[in-house]
């Protein structure tokens, strides 16, 4: 399995579930595990390019596949835009649903640039937030939708540095 | 912390190696796994193989096949909702897809799936019951077809036995009809309190148009077979306008079994019934795409 570029190899029973391998195993905590029946969203992750709840999904399953975490979303020491977004707009109170949030925003945002605020809040609905704090998540996805070109820009900055 | 019970894994190459490994006992198939794997955690499912059928890409299909609309088992949700030609001919799977679960779920969950399932509350036995499609149940000496309507024997069963695999469902594309999918949920991704999805086939005059044929599936309300067979026996032959609509929405209130649960009362669901086929009718005439000649009388 590839983990945010890293290839793994372990072997697993096939009883283990995908987040419990990503946590456990691979130590990548930042995926949480939460209300184990697949209503929560706060296991999210991507496996080969698409969201999914880890806790309702094999570890063998994902086999081969590619794993992104929110450990991968940070790229060269610069945050995604969907991080920086939840910390310009307070998207984030304990943190726990946040992982899986950040995961399904840069899904979002990858396959619909400039959602409306339904959109963002369609595309969440399958994710719980503990704190209630879904008006500063919606702000903060569409801060991230606003600001999609800064970490583009910012890299070529660096680059040519 | 639910954990599975211990389980051998195998994932099938191909729809033989699938079939194949689906003869010995005790064994399920796995695809996206959102009822299964929930229902292994709680020890209400204990298979001691699954059988993962995520790489059978040619169970993965949606397409129109002469007068069919032929739909893989692999067929995510998303892809459902996605898919232009399913839209445009049957509207009751947008609608129904839209309310299946969450977003996520959709991009994992099955149409084989949810129909192997087989929960009495899942949105696309219904939707599936009122186009009168055919499930296409493939095994090693051959296939079989079984009316999506005989499909079901009870709650979490279906007819596909040892060594068979649902391939696909076949649903019958039908000039001068409209479909429609209404749901009552507590919030959004529960299971319905109660829904119901409407198929009509219109003739005659665009001003009083006739029943040709009526579909009506019932979701979660104990109807047998996902359908309100009373309703639509009635509805044959009749004006499609409010009077018959109201009167088969009472019907199939009537001929329906709900249970009281957590999600409501007994009365209360049967109002639903009929209220929500009286919706699913009402927007399934509105839908019905007519010959152009009668679009320019109106």
């Amino acid at each position: 399995m590839t983990v945010n570029g890293t290839e793994y190899a372990r072997e697993v029973e096939p009883r283990l579930l995908l987040i419990h391998f990503i946590r456990d195993e691979l130590g990548l905590t930042g995926s949480h595990w939460g209300c184990d029946t697949s209503n929560c969203g706060s296991c999210v992750m991507w496996l080969d390019a698409k969201p999914v709840k880890s806790c309702t999904l094999l570890a063998a399953m994902a086999d081969g596949g590619t794993v992104r975490t929110v450990e991968g979303l940070e790229r060269d020491g610069v945050l995604d835009p969907v991080q920086q977004g939840f910390i310009e707009c307070h998207g984030l109170q304990c943190g726990f649903c946040t992982s899986g949030m950040l995961m399904t925003a840069r899904w979002l945002l990858d396959h619909h640039p400039d959602p409306d605020e339904a959109e963002i809040r369609e595309a969440i609905s399958g994710q719980l937030c503990r704190c209630t704090g879904y008006e500063n998540i919606v702000r903060s996805i569409r801060w991230a939708a606003e600001h999609a070109a800064d970490r583009a820009a910012d890299r070529a900055a660096g680059e040519t540095s | 912390m639910q954990v599975p019970s211990h389980v051998e894994y195998e994932r099938a190459t191909g729809v033989e190696h699938a079939l194949s490994l689906l003869s010995r006992p005790e064994t399920r198939v796995v695809a996206g796994g959102h009822s299964l794997i929930p229902m292994m955690k709680l020890r209400l499912a204990q298979p001691e193989l699954l059988v993962d059928i995520n790489g059978l890409a040619e169970l993965a299909f949606i397409t129109l096949d002469g007068d069919q609309l032929r739909i893989g088992a692999l067929a995510r949700h998303a892809d459902l909702l996605d898919s232009a030609v399913a839209g445009h001919h049957f509207p009751i799977f947008h609608d129904a897809e839209r309310v299946v679960a969450d977003p996520i779920v959709r991009l994992w969950g099955t149409v084989g799936g949810s129909l192997c399932q087989a929960d009495p509350s899942e949105d696309l036995s219904a939707a599936f019951a009122a186009t009168r499609a055919t499930a296409v149940i493939r095994r090693l000496d051959g296939e079989r077809t079984v009316p999506v309507r005989e499909f079901h024997l009870g709650p979490y069963e279906t007819v596909v036995g040892r060594g068979e695999l649902l391939a696909e469902v076949r649903v019958p594309v039908r000039p001068g009809t409209g479909s429609a999918y209404e749901k009552v949920s507590r919030r959004v991704g529960d299971w319905s309190v109660a829904a119901a999805g409407a198929v009509l086939e219109l003739a005659g005059p665009a001003e009083r148009p006739l029943i040709v044929s009526a579909g009506i599936g019932l979701t979660a309300v104990g109807a047998e077979h996902f359908v309100a067979a009373q309703a639509e026996d009635f509805l044959r032959g009749r004006v499609a306008d409010e009077e018959s609509f109201a009167a088969a929405a009472a019907i199939a209130a009537e001929h329906c079994h709900p249970a009281a649960d957590q999600r409501g009362p007994e009365d209360f669901k049967r109002h639903l019934v009929a209220e929500l086929t009286a919706r699913a009718l009402r927007r399934a005439a509105d839908r019905v795409t007519r010959p152009a000649a009668d679009r320019v009388a109106r």
